[in-house]
This record gives C-alpha cells, structure tokens and sequence, in this order.
C-alpha cells in the first residue's frame, strides 16, 4: 500500500468546516422547531379533527413517509423556483426538510395521543376544562412527554438527512466539504473527517434533546422514568 | 328548599338496550344518598347522567339548579358545581399531586398561582395527604391516589360531589383511608351522591338510600331499609352483599 | 409529456429496484450475523456489535457511500463500480438497522422460551434454530418489510456521491433540459410511491395480524 494519508491538507480547512458544522446545526434546529409545531397540529387533526382534515393529512403523512427526501427536496425547491420565485437557499432548504420531518412527527405524536386514556380526557371534562384546554394540558403535553424518546431520535436523523440537501446546493456540511474536496482532492479524507463530525454532532445533539428533556419534563428530571 | 338533586322519570338507553326505565329520586342539601344495586342495574348510569357524561333522553333531571335534560344546559356551570370521583382515579400522570389539584381552579377560574397552590395545600391536607404534596401519582398507593382525586374535585368548591364506586378497584385495607375522607366530607355537610358496594359505610354515613333493580328504583327511604327492608329483593341483595 | 422521457424514468425505476434488492439481500445476511453477534454471551462480540451499529447510525448514508467510493482505491483495491460502491454503503446502513431491529425481535421472544429450550438439553445453536428462529421470525416480518420502505427511499442518493444511475438520478437529468421539475419530479415521486406504499401498508396489516394473534 503506498498510499499517504494527508488529513492536515483537510483539516487545515476547519474555518470552513465549522462553517459547514454551525449551517447543519442552526438548519436542523429551524426545522426542529417547526417540524414539532406541524407535527402536534397535524396529529390533532388527524386524531380529532373533520373527517376531509383527517384524510388530506393521512395523505399528506402517507405521501412523505413513502418517497425519497431527494425527490420532496427537488420537486420542492426546483418547482418554487420554476414558478418564478427567489428564495434563498436556506430557506428553500427549511421547508423541504419541515414538509419531511412534519409528516414523521404526525405519525409518532399521533401514536403518544392514541395512547392517552380515555379517562383522562373525561376527567378534565368534569373537571370544567375546555376542548382547547384539554387538548393542550391532559392530551398534547404528555403524549409528547411519552414519545419525546422516539422524537428525539427522529431529530437526529433528521440532521444527518440534511446532508442530503447539499444536492440543490445548501452550503452545510456535506454541501460545503465539496470545496474542500475539489481543493485538496482529498476526497476520501474528507469523508473521514466528515464521518467524524457527523457522529461527535449527533453525540451531542443526542445529549442536548435529554437536556433538554429534562428541562421540559418535570416528571422525568425527578423520577428518571418514561412516562 | 328546593332538593339540589331532582330525577323525575329520567329515562336512558344504549342503542336498543333501556339502562334507565323511570328512575325518580330526590337529595337535599347536605344529605348523602347511597345508589345500591347489581352491576347492571343503571346505578353508575344514573350518576353519569347527573354530570351529564351521558344524556337523557326522557324524564327530568335537575342538578344544582341545572336542568339537564335541556340541551343548551350550562356545562361549564353544571361542572363548577358538582365534583366527581370516578373508580379508576384518573389523576394526570404527568403532573405532581399538587399540579393535579391546582389545574382546573387555574385554567378554569382563573384563579392565580399563589392563591392556587393555597386551595391546593387546604383539599390535600383534607384528604390527608400533605406530606405528597410534590409527589406524581404513580409514587402513591390506589388509596391516595383516589384521595388525590377527591381533592383534586373539591379544589373546585363544589355544591355536589358524586363518586362512582370509588373504592371498588381498591385493596381493603385501603378502601377504610378513602372511606374515611369521605365520612368527613358529608360531617362536613357535603351533599354527596355515591354508588357504592360498600353496604357497612352506607349503613353509617348515608341520609338516604336508593336501591335499584333493571332500571328502576326499586325501594328507597332512610338508611333504615338496610335493617328493615320492606322488599324480598332488598333483603336478598343484603344478605348477599354479607355474604362476600 | 415526452415518452422517451418516461421510457427513462421507468429504467431509472429499474436501477432502484436493483440496489434496493441487492442492500436486501447483502443487508439481511450482514444484519443478521450483527443481530446475532449482539446478543452473544461474550462480552466483546457484543460490544463491538453495539459499536458498529452506532457507527453506521451516527453519520449520513452520503458519508458512508463517499467512503465506500473512495475507500477501496486508497487500500490498494480495485475501484468499485457506481453500483458496488452503493451496494456496500447501502449494506453497511442497512444492516446496521435490521441488526437492531432483530435483535429487539429475538429478545422479545420470551425469556421463559430461552430457559425451557436450555432444560431440554439443547445448544445454543439447537435452541437458537428449532425454538427462537421460528418464533422471532413471525415478530420480525412486520418492521423488516417496513424497513424495506426505508431502504428504497435511501437508494435515491446513491447517484449523488457514486453516481449511481437511479430513478431520482434519471429524473435530475430530465428536468436539467426539460426545467418542468412539477411533472418529472412528480412522476418520480408517483413512481417510489407505487412501490414503496404497498410495503408500507403490508408492514402495518401484517402488525395487526400479529398482535390480533397474540391477544
């Protein structure tokens, strides 16, 4: 083997991998946030609401959940852009991986509020809670306290897949190593260190949602249990 | 005075099946009336009806004041006035003893934080459990658990608390804790209604005792006609009730 | 809308459902051995396991088709074909997955099982093929014809790193001299949907079987 390995030829290109490292960071929490806020309205219609919402919304999950990112992110991007509008990259980029994650957030939110009992939901009833109030307080918040584990796990999956968004020219991580690899032509290297990046961020985006889990969930920070 | 709890005729089915075939009976204010029967015999029907968790469709019923068989019936003024404990305590998993008793009084009345925690440390220590404060439910035993739903219903102020065989899911040595809050309330000179199996604590603590059979109010009167039952079917269900 | 066009879209449907058979196929039997490999008495085997499988989940699939594509050349290999470099990334990933998911499949299967085939005076590998295998198979069909739906919609990025020529690839070409992303995207779309909803749907009936069967 007389191959010589030349990590420092890559690695003196960190400015522009952190670069990368804070665009797939700052792209994932956008679509965290948003993804969730979709997800738990969507849920609610599908489990509560008028018989056409419940079915334009199973289409909607059904459609997501059974067709590549890569085809949602070109059909997305490239169509808007096709009808005459400018949008910035990154925005572009939110809404094709919040149309995504959306659709896997319904169904595991969905699955938390299906698994709230009935009982519940009459107690509040006599205990004089509005619909709105019982949905919020007795149903939204612990079935997303029981499937946060699942969530969680899903938002990390989530910003690895951004990578994928490097294909219609989002400068994150993956998007923005293709400079380096045309650069150095170290492009086995590169991945190396890509590789590496991408496991320490998913190590701590991993950790950062149980913080943040702890934060949110009283329940859990003093019993350590899931619900 | 009018009584606080008034059913006249009240009839209900499920489908084609008839629970309730005429039920009519009174509670005063300040009474505690005990619903006695066979399972199947409409007496948990009865006292849904009375939340209105279930509608009536012949017959009057009016509760506080409230007429139920009216179909614009206040509900959330119906639910400011009467309480009610179910068998399967139903406390919110996800909230502390505390959070559980303060929830409706906030989101409900409005009532502030400080002032909530207040109520809630007054019902808890009610029911005996002060020292819970801070604890989640599944940290408690079914008998304070059930106790928690009590305050949980009185932190409401109610003018009526119902209780639908609340200790039949419970041990019976935990059964006694529950009853015992409950003895309290109606010395309290709470009206309460409550279908119950628990025919020792009827004999003690109820005003009025309403015995039903297929839908119908078969014998009712003080709790006199647990001594003297003046029906061969009440006398048959004592007994049998005796014997378990 | 142009047929030659369809036409090629169609072979791009072709070359997915290739690589998607293929990761099945290499995918299943590497999955297996890891799912095996985990659940092993010995403590390194499964440890390494575990570490593999974190390894392969804790960084994208474009990452692992690079080093798949580049990887071999630099040991000293012959350089992979477009569609060997994503039949190994995609093997890698999948395996990873299914290794997971069977593991949780062949634990689930009672413990009380494990210890009444050990009474009867069975090995592991007896007990493991005539009592375990045949029980964890039936939990285990569900969530790996679900996973399938996973492995189909992952081939679409083979062409961005390797270059392997798929469906989403195919369709990418079209629109660059055609600019109607709507319909070719669309039919593309359309096109995964025809075969990755089915599976969905036999996933989920097939769940319900199995828990109306184990009611």
């Amino acid at each position: 083997m007389t191959y010589e390995f030349d990590f420092a030829a890559v690695l003196a290109y960190w400015p522009l991998l952190l670069e990368g490292v804070w665009t797939t960071l700052r792209l994932t929490f956008f679509c965290t946030v948003f993804g969730i806020l979709i997800g738990a309205f969507c849920a609610v219609v599908r489990t509560s609401g008028p018989r056409w919402a419940r079915w334009i919304v199973g289409l909607y999950v059904e459609f997501i959940r059974n067709t590549p990112l890569l085809i949602q992110a070109y059909f997305l991007i490239f169509g808007i852009a096709s009808m005459g509008f400018r949008l910035p990259i990154m925005v572009g980029a939110v809404i094709a991986l919040t149309v995504n994650i959306g659709a896997y957030t319904t169904e595991i939110v969905r699955a938390g509020i299906e698994s709230i009992n009935r009982g519940q939901l009459e107690a509040a009833e006599c205990l004089g809670l509005s619909k709105m109030q019982t949905y919020l307080h007795v149903v939204i918040r612990p079935a997303l306290e029981r499937v946060y584990p699942a969530l969680s796990s899903q938002y990390v999956l989530l910003m690895l897949a951004s990578s994928i968004l490097s294909s219609v020219g989002v400068e994150e991580l993956f998007g923005i190593s293709n400079r380096i690899q045309s650069d150095t032509y170290r492009n086995f290297e590169v991945f190396v260190v890509l590789g590496v990046l991408y496991l320490i961020m998913a190590v701590v985006v991993r950790a950062g949602f149980s913080v943040l889990g702890l934060a949110l969930f009283p329940r859990r920070r003093k019993l350590g249990t899931p619900l | 005075m009018s009584p606080i709890v008034e059913l006249k005729e009240v009839r209900k089915s499920f489908g084609a099946i008839e629970i309730l075939k005429g039920v009519t009976f009174e509670v005063n204010k300040g009474e505690v009336a005990a619903i006695i029967g066979q399972s199947g015999s409409g007496k948990s029907t009865a006292l849904r009806c009375m939340d209105r968790l279930e509608t009536i469709q012949g017959g009057s019923m009016r509760i506080c004041g409230h007429r139920l068989e009216d179909e614009k019936v206040d509900l959330k003024a119906l639910r400011r006035d009467v309480g009610i404990v179910f068998q399967s305590y139903n406390l919110f998993p996800h909230l502390t003893v505390a959070e559980n008793v303060m929830l409706a009084p906030r989101l409900v009345k409005g009532t502030r934080r400080t002032e909530a925690r207040q109520i809630a440390e007054a019902v808890i220590a009610k029911v005996g459990l002060r020292e819970k404060m801070d604890a989640y439910p599944e940290q408690l035993s079914g008998g304070q658990q059930q106790r928690v739903a009590i305050a949980r219903s009185l932190a409401m102020e109610p003018k009526l608390m119902l209780f639908d065989e609340v200790t039949s899911a419970l041990d019976p040595q935990l059964t006694g804790e529950v009853l015992r809050v409950m003895e309290q309330l109606a010395k309290d000179g709470m009206t309460m209604v409550l279908v119950t199996h628990e025919m020792g604590f009827a004999r003690k603590v109820a005003h009025k005792v309403v015995y039903m059979k297929d839908g119908r109010v078969h014998e009712q009167g003080t709790s006199d006609i647990l001594r003297t039952p003046s029906t061969v079917e009440l006398a048959d269900f004592i007994s049998e009730a005796a014997e378990h | 809308m142009n047929w030659t066009f369809f036409i090629s879209l169609l072979w791009g449907l072709w070359g997915t459902v290739v690589l998607s058979l293929l990761t099945f196929l290499f995918g299943g039997i590497a999955g297996f051995l890891i799912a095996i490999a985990r659940i092993s008495p010995v403590k390194t085997i499964s440890m390494i396991a575990a570490a593999y499988i974190e390894f392969m989940q804790g960084m994208p699939l474009l990452v692992l088709m690079g080093l798949c594509f580049y990887g071999p050349g630099i040991f000293g290999y012959d350089s992979l074909t477009p569609l060997q470099a994503a039949t190994f990334a995609l093997t890698l990933y999948a395996s990873s997955y299914l290794g997971e998911i069977w593991r949780g499949c062949l634990q689930s299967v009672a413990k009380p099982q494990w210890e009444a085939a050990e009474c009867l005076g069975l090995t592991r590998w007896q007990r493991m093929r005539t009592v375990i295998l045949p029980q964890a198979l039936r939990i285990a069909t569900p969530p790996t014809v679900g996973f399938m739906v996973q492995i189909v919609k992952n081939t679409s990025i083979a062409s961005l790193v390797v270059g392997y020529a798929e469906l989403s690839y195919n369709a990418k070409i079209i629109n660059n001299s055609t600019f109607q992303p709507f319909l070719y995207f669309g039919i593309a779309a359309l096109m995964y949907f025809a075969v990755c909803y089915p599976l969905s749907v036999q996933s989920r009936a097939l769940e319900r079987k199995l828990n109306v069967a184990n009611r």
